[in-house]
């Protein structure tokens, strides 16, 4: 204890005043100074679920951010090395609109509302809404997937797989492409932990 | 306006014009200005935010005949 009270009063003031704006300028500072990062945990394995995952993660690593990519059950699909036989299903997914990708106007707008049960039980009805989506996503002048896969490796995107699904599923690491690490979750979740953005898609 | 180099991304939909960009900037030097143009009118607020981000500086943004013109100055 100081000897002169009103001393330490006067300190006290002033510190109340100054802390809280040199906290805030050194907080700024630290965050404009910050490398943002994303993790995201891939676990679907059709067509059109392959696209968030690269996407938001090509886009990251061009805005400069580091991005991890944990690829895990289903997910491992996206890391295969031909990855132009992957499959959308419209069955049991009534928020897909089923539209024609070719013909004049008035027909590629309409909405085919097809049941489920015709869905299901017509041979071959994945590979036709299959062969009409990547028609639409030519047509619209979106990226393949096996594109956006390679901009986000080109770009130091870190691709990290699952071993225990790869086990589970009966995979082999010669399945898949090259530049990635196989590990379990404990490996991954630190850099998750880590990260300002983390997705589970 | 005067520019160093043009990329083309017509045509091309999100996320394509900016990661082109990204890659055509990365090969430019310090100082240089690209030339972008676009059709997804979707990129107009993308530019924005990735001059923002990336602190290559957005000199202008204008819409002619539902294209999309950007020079951005390489940082």
């Amino acid at each position: 204890m100081s000897a002169n009270p009103e001393l330490d009063a006067l300190i006290n003031q002033k510190l109340d005043e100054l802390l809280p704006q040199k906290l805030e300028a050194l907080l700024r500072e630290r965050e404009e100074a910050k490398t943002p990062s994303m993790t995201i945990i891939a676990t679907k394995g059709t067509l059109d679920w392959g696209y968030p995952p690269f996407i938001l993660a090509s886009t990251a690593a061009a805005l400069g951010w580091d991005v991890t990519i944990f690829f895990t059950f289903y997910g491992l699909q996206l890391v295969k090395k031909d990855i132009s036989d992957l499959k959308v299903s419209p069955l049991g997914n009534p928020g897909m609109p089923m539209k024609m990708p070719f013909g004049p106007d008035w027909f590629k707008s309409i909405n085919w509302n097809i049941p489920n049960v015709v869905q299901g039980n017509v041979p071959g009805f994945e590979a036709i809404a299959t062969s009409l989506m990547k028609q639409t996503i030519s047509n619209n002048g979106v990226a393949s997937l096996t594109e956006l896969r390679e901009l986000s490796q080109e770009a130091g995107v870190k691709f990290v797989v699952c071993q225990m699904t790869v086990d589970l599923f009966g995979f082999d690491h010669a399945d898949f492409i090259d530049g990635m690490d196989y590990v379990g979750a404990a490996s991954f979740l630190p850099v998750a932990q880590k990260a300002d953005v983390n997705l589970f898609i | 306006m005067n520019f160093d180099r043009e990329l083309d991304a017509r045509g091309l939909n999100c996320p394509l014009p900016i990661l082109r960009a990204k890659k055509a900037l990365g090969e430019m030097s310090s100082g240089q200005v690209l030339r972008i143009v676009a059709t997804d009118p979707g990129s107009v607020k993308d530019f924005a935010a990735f001059a923002k981000q990336t602190g290559n500086e957005l000199l202008s943004s204008a819409e002619n005949n539902k294209e999309f013109e950007y020079y951005i100055k390489r940082k």
